[in-house]
């Protein structure tokens, strides 16, 4: 079964990656994007789906500054 | 005798030992070593362990070394943590918080002065509260960051072990912190790199305090 885990910095941490991108838009004509966050995104394949929070909360994501969705692909 | 814990990736683990020799006996383990047995302390030393795949220290801390060290720490030993090996026992749980790209996003390479804090256990034996030292900083991320009501509980407790002399804060660091130490004080990580500051001709040897400290820790008695 074919997963996506999408990791991003938790809500008030501060992302400097996110900050650099959102200051280059402006040069590029694009005004008015704020709040831009930088995460990563994990594809992968399991047999057994109940597993994979386990899996995010033990090494995927580190939940003191990372928050994490899963999404199955049926 | 001093381990010295040798990842693929790491890279400080040679100074780390010559570091640790001038004050006693040390030698690398390796990260497939699981028997630490006949070791007084252990250094988990810098570098990109496991490539810096993922998180900084993230795989690293599923190596059998480190489940290993993770025994050793729990029966008592000391065990320091320098830069990759401070963001290592971090993600392994050892020591509180954990180590985010710099605020600035650069490869940060400089002398920085620390601040000793009054912290308990062995590593703070041959450092006074409010010693000021000079140790180099070599790290892409290195900005430690604890809740807010952790870093309370950790002032509260005295668990911070180094913070940035003020104005010297090189990455971000939530309130300046350097180094911390873990409930019990046999557990210490530090981004700054003492075994880069071991002789005066390089610039300082302010670091040799922790290796003295680490070279005089007593072999634990497995529970």
């Amino acid at each position: 079964m074919k997963a996506k885990v999408l990791i991003r910095p938790k809500e008030g941490i501060l992302d400097p990656q996110g900050k650099a991108v959102e200051r280059a838009l402006p040069a590029l004509g694009f005004d008015g994007v704020h709040d831009v966050r930088v995460g990563r995104l994990v594809e992968l394949e399991t047999d057994d789906p109940s597993r994979l929070d386990d899996l995010c909360e033990k090494l995927l994501a580190n939940p003191l500054i990372e928050d994490f969705e899963v999404e199955v692909e049926q | 005798m001093i381990g010295v814990i040798q990842f693929p990736g790491s890279c400080d683990e040679r100074d780390a030992v010559a570091a640790a020799q001038r004050v006693g006996d040390a030698r690398l383990v390796w990260h497939e070593e699981t028997d630490l047995s006949g070791l007084d302390g252990v250094i988990v030393p810098g570098g990109f362990s496991y490539g810096d795949y993922l998180r900084a220290g993230a795989i690293a801390r599923f190596s059998p070394a480190m489940e290993a060290v993770s025994r050793f720490a729990a029966d008592g030993g000391a065990v320091l943590g320098i830069c990759n090996g401070f963001q290592v026992l971090c993600e392994a749980g050892l020591l509180p918080g954990a180590l985010l790209p710099n605020e600035g996003l650069r490869f940060i390479c400089r002398q920085v002065e620390l601040i000793a804090e009054d912290f308990s256990g062995p590593f703070g034996s041959d450092i006074a509260p409010g010693d000021r030292l000079s140790i180099p900083v070599k790290h892409m991320s290195g900005r430690y960051f604890a809740p807010d009501d952790q870093l309370n509980r950790l002032e509260a407790d005295g668990l911070i072990a180094f913070r940035y002399a003020p104005g010297a804060n090189p990455n971000g660091s939530v309130r300046d912190v350097a180094g911390v130490v873990n409930d019990a004080g046999n557990v210490l990580g530090l981004m700054p790199h003492p075994e880069h500051a071991v002789d005066p001709l390089t610039g300082s040897d302010d670091g040799l305090a922790l290796f003295r400290a680490l070279a005089a820790a007593q072999q634990p008695a497995p529970a």
